[in-house]
């Protein structure tokens, strides 16, 4: 039995009258009422800070809106590639054999032959590493509504490092035949179409087909445009490596890149007349990452195309350089600053009744201690999730449209997507307040627990996003470290089809938007249970 | 000013609390350091490594418990109310914060040498175990260059002044939480906004102004002409701070009742 804990029978207190006590202490000291009005100033004046240095689209102060392309659902798409095509009315079949995808090399042209007129440009033009082969070059068959950039498609490829794939509608890509193309292994290709129903087969040597999907395209017209096309997107590359400190981040830029493939035993089997092939370059105006000349293609005698491409076929939603806009979560980099107050407010909301010795006066008016501090933290976790969702949405809104003002493009996320972000920061802030109301009761004085929170929250960001340590290790520590939590303020998504750099300050997490949060409140949870062992245990 | 001096002195050494944050600032720094540059390997890092700078990273961290430290030596009298009997037995007020000055500074000054040098050592140690040889193009971290003493030196200095800087902040504010809060506020914000803000100038301008992204030019010892301001330059702006925080803090202290 503890001497100082009162030895009155415990009467019939609710829940309710404990939060509002606490309530009334956290609404009646004056700098605690600051602290809560800070923590929404300063993440909404940092946000607006940063977004007012992000003005991606304006070039000397002139406003240059991206051009960017509209995808069959409204999303962002890069649309860029050679066309060898013709129109197909009704159904029927394309077939190819790929027998090389290289990139050309310095000083070799790449010709361009339309009918009576044979057009030559040096692959140099195309600004690329000679010699190097994007491993996300494509190169085989096409189905698509039009040639309008972000017209719907479906199209079997063949890549130089991932093998045959079968994609449609720029962000669905399934894995065909595994292995790289020459001359000794080629790869035969084949598009069915039979009304919107698009099937793509692969085959080592033409006999044996195997089926790698079965897609519908909603909405296809009777003529649809079909044929070959070869494309081989931008490299994202490090330029040079940053610290922490004077240089976070080291620099990352990207150069477009060329592909050249050969095809031969190119066959549409359809009920309509033959007609012939002609080449069109789909998209590349307008987007600094590709050429404006493209490509071109050229048909030998003997029946064997040789295509040149540079650009994409692709979602065009990434977050870097690799990207031409802005995710809205970069109005929500503020909360860092919001967090550090509303940390401030959950230790001293506790530090300071063993301070002024308030505590003997809480514990002797509700002796069972675990519920006191049950109260504390829904109250403090509550004001900090008011406090953060409020920001968020000011942050979200007023961003969102300064980005915009500015001439960037912001990629529009779903309505779903933007609530789950404004309410994941409103949630971060909670538990990390929490977090330190459960700390400081552990330590009784404050100072300490705001250096080692920050140290756990913000160390992890710097270490990875600074680029300190490698990307592995950088991951594993945002998987790991309450900083996971922050994955809940990501608005893009990774796409396996696009090489880039999927980094946290491109804004993208290791781990998926909830569970990055699961794990903040895992570290919450076991420190709100030590700090009610402990305050269960100890005197006062 | 003597017997001032040996009164924060005495107050300072009977207290357990500024031995173990020294303590823990240079194990925090030199931890840190050893765990970043014993994760590096030569497949990771091209040859413009900054070894130096990178086996000072801890210093990040470390900062964090110098500037607790600072805090502490003026918050913790406020905190208890000994703040009162320290001015009723020295009046002049400007005095004990001179001294409370003097004293952080020298033991900052020992801890961040300890500090550095241990963060040096190991992280060359584990550098070149790694395959970050000289014979590889690296640079080791020797203090035999100019260029590495500099990096070296500075950055005790670097630790100094965060730590005279968290005392300003901390004799304007007083109450502990909210001082180190500022603090860290002040430190960490910049080098994040350099990381967020895209705009070539204005993250320049930040990284400029800021204490931490300034001062801590002073730990690189290769390309300096990539840096946003220039090793000296930077630390002068984190004197600029701590200067303007005691300052106006002595200012406070003198003018107001306690």
């Amino acid at each position: 039995m503890n001497l100082y804990q009162s030895s009155i029978p415990i009467g019939r207190e609710s829940f309710g009258q404990l939060v509002r006590a606490e309530w009334t202490k956290l609404r009646s000291v004056r700098g605690w009422k600051i602290a809560m009005l800070l923590a929404f100033a300063l993440t909404v004046a940092l946000a607006i800070t940063v977004v007012s240095g992000r003005s991606q689209g304006s070039i000397n102060g002139v406003v240059a809106r991206p051009h960017v392309a509209a995808g069959p659902g409204g999303e962002p798409v890069t649309d860029t590639f050679f066309f060898v095509q013709q129109p197909l009315t009704g159904n029927g079949t394309i077939t190819a054999r790929v027998t090389s995808l290289v990139a050309p090399s310095l000083g070799t042209t790449v010709c361009t032959k339309s009918p009576g007129r044979l057009h030559c440009t040096a692959a140099r033009d195309a600004g690329g590493p000679a010699g190097f082969l994007a491993p996300w070059a494509k190169a085989g068959l096409i189905v698509k509504a039009s040639d309008t950039e972000g017209s719907a498609y479906a199209a079997v490829m063949v890549t130089p490092a991932h093998g045959v794939r079968m994609q449609w509608n720029y962000v669905n890509d399934v894995a065909g035949d595994p292995g790289a193309v020459s001359a000794k292994s080629p790869r035969w290709l084949r598009l069915t179409r039979s009304g919107d129903t698009i099937t793509g087969y692969d085959s080592t040597g033409g006999h044996n087909w195997s089926e790698i999907d079965t897609v519908r395209l909603g909405g296809l017209a009777a003529t649809v445009d079909v044929g070959l096309f070869v494309t081989s997107p931008q490299l994202v590359t490090v330029i040079r490596n940053g610290g922490l400190g004077g240089t976070v981040g080291g620099a990352v830029g990207s150069v477009p890149s060329f592909a050249q493939a050969t095809m031969d035993f190119v066959n549409l089997d359809h009920t309509g007349a033959a007609r012939a092939w002609h080449g069109v370059q789909v998209g590349g105006n307008g987007l600094s990452e590709y050429p404006s000349v493209g490509g071109g293609y050229y048909l030998s005698p003997a029946g064997t195309f040789t295509i040149a491409g540079s650009g994409d076929v692709a979602p065009a939603a990434i977050g870097g350089p690799g990207g031409t806009g802005q995710p809205i979560d970069v109005t929500l980099v503020g909360g860092f600053l919001g967090l550090l107050v509303l940390i401030m407010l959950g230790t001293v909301f506790i530090t300071d009744e063993y301070r002024r010795g308030l505590i003997r006066t809480t514990l002797a008016a509700s002796p069972r201690r675990g519920r006191v501090l049950a109260a504390k933290a829904v109250v403090v976790g509550a004001v900090s999730f008011v406090v953060g969702a409020f920001a968020a949405t000011v942050c979200v809104i007023v961003g969102g449209s300064l980005l915009r003002s500015q001439g960037n493009l912001v990629y529009t996320v779903s309505a779903l997507s933007e609530v789950r972000m404004i309410v994941g920061v409103g949630a971060v802030l909670a538990v990390g307040a929490v977090m330190a109301l459960a700390l400081g009761t552990v330590l009784r004085h404050g100072a300490g627990v705001i250096v080692g929170l920050l140290a756990l929250f913000v160390l992890p960001e710097f270490l990875s996003v600074g680029q300190v340590l490698p990307a592995a290790a950088g991951e594993w520590l945002l998987r790991l470290t309450p900083a996971a939590g922050f994955a809940v303020e990501q608005s893009l998504q990774a796409f396996p089809q696009v090489s880039t750099f999927y980094w946290p300050q491109y804004g993208y997490y290791p781990l998926p938007e909830w569970g990055g949060f699961l794990v903040l409140c895992a570290y919450a949870v076991a420190a709100l249970a030590l700090a009610s062992y402990l305050l269960g245990r100890r005197d006062v | 000013m003597t017997e001032v001096l040996r009164a924060e002195w005495t107050k300072l050494r009977t207290l357990p609390t500024a031995a173990w944050l020294l303590l823990a600032a240079v194990v925090v720094t030199v931890g840190l350091s050893a765990a970043v540059t014993g994760a590096r390997n030569a497949t990771y890092t091209g040859t413009s490594l900054d070894a130096t700078k990178l086996s000072l990273i801890g210093v990040d961290l470390g900062q964090a418990v110098v500037a607790l430290f600072a805090v502490l030596m003026v918050s913790g009298e406020y905190g208890c109310g000994l703040i009162s009997v320290t001015v009723a037995a020295s009046p002049r007020r400007h005095l004990i914060l001179i001294a409370k000055a003097l004293i952080a500074a020298v033991l900052s000054l020992a801890a961040g040498a300890i500090a550095v040098l241990g963060s040096l050592l190991i992280g060359g140690y584990l550098l070149t175990g790694n395959g970050l040889t000289v014979a590889h193009g690296y640079e080791i971290t020797s203090l035999a260059n100019a260029t590495n003493l500099r990096a070296a030196g500075g950055t005790v200095l670097y630790l100094a002044l965060i730590a005279l800087f968290s005392l300003g902040v901390a004799t304007i504010v007083r109450e502990a939480v909210p001082a180190i809060g500022v603090v860290l506020g002040l430190l960490y914000v910049f080098p994040l906004l350099g990381a967020v803000v895209s705009d070539p100038v204005w993250s320049r301008h930040l990284q400029q102004i800021g204490p931490m992204t300034a001062g801590i030019a002073i730990e690189a010892t290769r390309n300096l002409n990539g840096l946003p301001i220039s090793p000296w330059a930077g630390l002068g702006v984190l004197a600029a701070w701590a200067l303007g925080a005691l300052v106006l803090g002595g200012l406070l202290f003198r003018y107001r009742d306690v």
